[in-house]
């Protein structure tokens, strides 16, 4: 074989086959034409950045490209497994393969939606008012049904009145600082998918 | 998972119980099919539906679900009765040999210590005969003693005879001795079998039992601690290893620390109560003999300079639950008005359920109600939903944009425990915000308001650690380096947990995650991967340790020091995972001390991780008994065999009954098909109901129908048909399929229907549908039950009715 890296080797698979053909399976050839042909791909002269597949625990590596474009806006143009890794060396799903759709979507929520008790449509609200609006039910909730000790005269400082669960799609860390945060908060109903 | 993905190519059996991973975990299922073409793997697959998995398998075996305690009671009673169990290692390796005191005893499905009132167990007489003198454990190696755990065992399986297996699974008698056979070979030293499973097989009121089941069959085997073997469990969420790690769960703390218990006073009372204890002189105890240092450290870690020696620590400071508060629990405590608000982010608990009407009514009971996602959910929606009139439900509702995986960095672990980091790829969409950023920014608004307004028990909102730049934009870097830990006095990373204090100098935010993030920077950024299988590979094991980071100590087989025999030689030498080399411990990071030589008659036993120093075939870690037993599922048209007397879970908890609710039970009369629910290759839960190409490939919502029942209904494939339990119903088309059938069971035929999750009244589907997918919800149907251990709901086995509309 020629000396062509693996990963110049799947450049070239991606630069695709009317090369080769162009060239008669002339190798040589193809890794020449190729190269020329690589300028012209979306994701010529893009970022190439690591992720890992958001979808089930297997833990897909992905590798992303992005470029900036003349506006300052960052575009995702394309996600695809990465041939490194020794799970999934390149291979994905049919969900990790479509998960540009999910990292960009036209159906994301886009600011911080209000329903008052009773109301019967969402109200768009301002950050500062949903985080102030919670910060005061669970300050709250938590004064109304925190129990310090408990009937045998225990020590338990306990939230009994609020609940917390998520986390599958957290990062670690942030996992992480939930469980610190809640705990602190005083909270004992603290769940994630683990048993669901 | 004790191995990892990659591992699985070394087993030369795979067993597959319940899951689906050739659809369900598709790209890891490479890895058992470099078993199979390879090294000629065989692959055995035991599952209610016959699937793609079923299809590359070497043998299907149609079994009922929430039976597998039945079949893998009679693989150990196969394995016992003929002597093909792993000789050296069982008698070494395993408490075989332990002997338990009397008292302990078994009859007509109960174990001794029954309290039917309380519906729960004494478990006093579920330990073993002690030394009066050293308190440690007897034993009998010739494993001849009729109170040796090997005994005993042996007489609690002898009733799973391959006749009585088959009237429980239905499986037929032939097929399941081809099995045993197969299985049977795996006790040879040079043989390895490996156990692969998902989230479904706990969903079962026996579900903890189940597990433990395949854990036991492969103590017997030899086969926990090696490449190639384990107890593989396929985890269903990117990230779902990683938080379980970092204990978002009710009963523990970060790296599995239990949460402390009301009455435990000092850090001394609550290692006393929650650390194993040594009952064996050979027997380490590291877990026992640390647990206190980790938990110092953790509390140092999170207090500060609050957590003092004379304060244990800020001990108090650490909520104490007064029982249960698992998932079920949380609803259940709504239901009883006693729950005020609910914070859910990338979860959600409408299409979840079980009995998502019931839940629904839940959320309907709350003050107010958080949703941090993405994209809308079934509850953050759950107040306008089909049928619901949103101006009777009082609920507050919140709806946060939260930033997708892609947006952030921070590190994911899989299955296999690899911490695998990611790049922030793109800036957040619209108004979108990390969720961490949403919760610290929440928090220091609570902070704010007892600061000026004073109110309940403030010390540990007021003293909680915020060592962040920015403290209401902590970055996932600076928490990541905050969870490996550090040394206070030199300032410096922790390099190993066994270097962890408790005089409340070091600091660890989760130790099992310590050595992860070093002064040297982020190993789980490594990224020797297979570009150079030599140099990254070198024992051409799968271990790639440059690859991310794996915890514990970047190890990727647990408990590996069980890969040798007495004298540190591999097993099989062709699949080593640690072995001695006269001088030290070479290969996967050592699961042991990396010089201890195993000839020293000091040595230590290989299980370091527990009291015993070897792997438990009888256990008291469980509050449904010390071996698992078969129990019917709480809904099931026929009575245990075994035991009609006690046919389900005896222990289960039926939060229903206990809360003075109406029973939500339905029986075989009413409702006379099994049914059971799992997903799709194209989707993921729910989130996936918003992903365009996804929708495309699978569309709409249906059920699974075996044939030989659509006949005598006269359903076709196409047909619209309502599946009904006692607690709500479903109406989607049928799938008319062969992939299930009847089967036989205690003599009478029954019939299972598959469910597939996806669907609900949230996303692209509901969108283009008349009823907005108003009874699309596949959890209506499931029952409010689960696991008596872990309270894992019984998603997989329970009773319904099947009309054509």
């Amino acid at each position: 074989m020629p000396t062509a890296t693996r990963r110049e080797f799947l450049k070239i698979g991606v630069a695709g086959a009317s090369a080769l053909a162009a060239a008669g399976l002339g190798f040589d050839d193809a890794v020449a034409e190729s190269t020329k042909i690589q300028q012209q791909l979306r994701i010529a002269g893009a970022k190439e950045l690591h992720s890992v597949c958001p979808y089930c625990a297997v833990g897909c590596s992905l590798v992303a490209y992005t470029r900036q474009n003349s506006d300052g806006k960052v575009e995702l143009l394309q996600i695809e497994g990465d041939p490194d890794s020794p799970v999934n060396e390149g291979r994905l799903c049919p969900k990790g393969a479509t998960a540009m759709q999910l990292a960009v979507s036209p159906r994301r929520v886009e600011s911080p939606q209000y329903r008052a008790p009773g109301a019967t449509g969402w109200k768009s609200v301002s950050w500062d008012f949903v985080l102030d609006k919670i910060a005061q039910n669970i300050k709250a909730s938590r004064d109304a049904t925190f129990v310090a000790t408990d009937g045998n005269g225990n020590t338990v400082n306990r939230t009994e009145g609020i609940a917390f669960a998520g986390g599958a799609a957290f990062s670690s860390e942030e996992g992480y600082f939930a469980t610190k945060l809640m705990r602190s908060l005083g909270l004992v109903h603290l769940e994630q998918q683990a048993r669901v | 998972m004790t191995n990892h993905w990659r591992d699985i190519k070394n087993a030369d059996l795979i067993l597959i119980n319940g899951a689906n991973p050739a659809e369900a975990h598709p790209v890891g299922f490479q890895w058992f099919m470099r078993a199979k073409l390879d090294r000629g793997a065989k692959i055995v697959h035991a599952d209610p539906r016959f699937t793609r998995t079923s299809a590359v398998a070497d043998t299907y075996l149609r079994i009922r679900t929430g039976t597998d305690v039945a079949y893998f009671g009679g693989l150990i009673n196969h394995v016992l009765q003929n002597n093909l169990f792993h000789d050296v290692y069982v008698r070494n390796y395993t408490n075989a040999s332990f002997l338990v005191k009397d008292g302990y005893a078994f009859s007509d499905g109960l174990f001794s210590g029954y309290n039917a009132s309380t519906r729960s167990y004494n478990i006093a007489s579920w330990s073993y005969d002690t030394d009066a003198a050293t308190g440690f454990a007897k034993r009998d190696l010739t494993l001849q003693n009729p109170r040796s755990v090997f005994q005993l065992m042996k007489q609690h399986y002898s009733r799973y005879t391959p006749d009585v297996v088959s009237s429980i699974t239905g499986i037929p008698v032939d097929d399941f001795n081809k099995v045993a056979d197969l299985v049977g070979q795996m006790g040879k030293p040079d043989k390895v079998m490996t156990i692969v499973y998902a989230v479904g097989l706990t969903h079962h009121t026996t579900g903890g039992q189940l597990i433990r089941s395949g854990a036991v069959l492969q103590l017997l085997l030899g086969n926990m601690g090696r490449p190639g073997g384990g107890m593989n469990a396929e985890r269903g969420h990117a990230n779902i290893q990683g938080n379980t790690d970092h204990a978002i769960s009710w009963e523990i703390l970060p790296g599995y620390l239990k949460i402390p218990a009301p009455g435990q006073k000092t850090i001394a009372d609550y290692v006393a109560q929650s650390a194993p204890k040594k009952s064996d002189p050979n027997s380490w105890n590291f877990f026992g003999l640390n647990y206190g240092k980790f938990m110092v450290s953790t509390l140092k870690g999170w207090y500060g300079a609050a957590a003092t020696k004379s304060n244990e620590f800020a001990f108090n400071f650490i909520p104490k639950p007064a029982s249960n508060a698992s998932w079920m629990t949380i609803y259940d405590q709504a239901l009883k008005g006693k729950m005020e608000g609910l914070m859910l982010s990338g979860m959600t608990a409408a299409s979840i359920g079980p009995d998502s009407n019931q839940v629904r009514q839940a959320l309907a009971n709350l003050k107010w109600l958080v949703v941090m996602d993405a994209l809308p959910t079934t509850s953050s929606e759950f107040w306008h939903a089909p049928g619901v009139d949103a101006g009777q439900v009082k609920t507050e509702v919140f709806m946060l944009p939260a930033t997708h995986w892609i947006e952030k960095d921070g590190s994911f672990v899989n299955s296999g425990r690899w911490s695998q980091w990611k790049d922030q790829v793109i800036p957040p969409q619209g108004q979108a915000r990390h969720d961490h950023w949403i919760l610290a920014d929440i928090f220091q608004r609570v902070k704010a308001l007892y600061k000026s307004g004073g109110g309940k028990f403030p010390d540990p909102i007021m003293s909680l650690t915020f060592d962040y730049k920015d403290p209401t934009k902590p970055e996932l870097d600076e928490i990541a380096k905050e969870i490996n830990g550090k040394d206070l006095g030199t300032g410096k990373q922790m390099t190993s947990f066994a270097n962890l204090k408790d005089d409340g100098t070091t600091t660890t935010g989760d130790w099992i995650y310590t050595g992860s993030y070093l002064d040297s920077g982020n190993l789980m950024k490594r990224r020797a991967g297979i570009q150079d299988p030599k140099a990254n590979d070198p024992t051409g094991m799968g271990f790639y340790a440059g690859w991310a980071w794996s915890w514990p100590l970047n190890r990727r087989v647990m408990y590996n020091r069980a890969s040798a025999d007495l004298d540190g030689k591999a097993w099989d030498p062709s699949r080593p995972g640690i072995t001695w080399n006269g001088k030290s411990w070479v290969g996967d990071v050592p699961d042991y001390p990396a010089t201890m030589d195993p000839h020293d008659p000091a040595a230590w036993l290989p299980f370091i991780m527990n009291g015993e120093g070897v792997g438990r075939l009888f256990s008291n870690g469980m509050v449904d008994g010390p071996f698992p037993e078969h129990y019917e599922p709480i809904e099931s048209p026929v009575a245990n065999p075994l035991h009609a007397a006690n046919s389900a879970s005896p222990v289960a908890f039926l939060y229903d009954k206990a809360a003075g609710r109406p029973d939500r039970f339905g029986t075989a009369t009413e409702f006379p098909y099994i049914a059971t629910s799992y997903r799709l290759t194209e989707h993921e839960h729910y989130v996936t109901q918003h992903v365009p190409h996804l929708v495309q490939l699978q569309p709409k919502p249906f059920v699974e129908i075996p044939a030989e029942l659509a006949g005598t209904k006269g359903i076709k494939s196409g047909d619209r048909v309502r599946v009904s339990s006692k607690r709500g119903k479903v109406e989607v088309l049928a799938l008319v399929t062969k992939r299930l059938g009847p089967m036989t069971v205690a003599g009478q035929t029954v019939y299972q229907i598959g469910i597939p999750i996806h669907w609900g009244y949230v996303g692209i589907s509901a969108d283009s549908d008349p009823s907005h997918g108003r009874y699309w919800l596949a959890n209506a149907l499931t029952p409010f039950v689960g696991d008596a251990n872990a309270r894992t709901p019984e998603f997989k086995a329970f009773l319904v009715n099947l009309e054509k509309i």
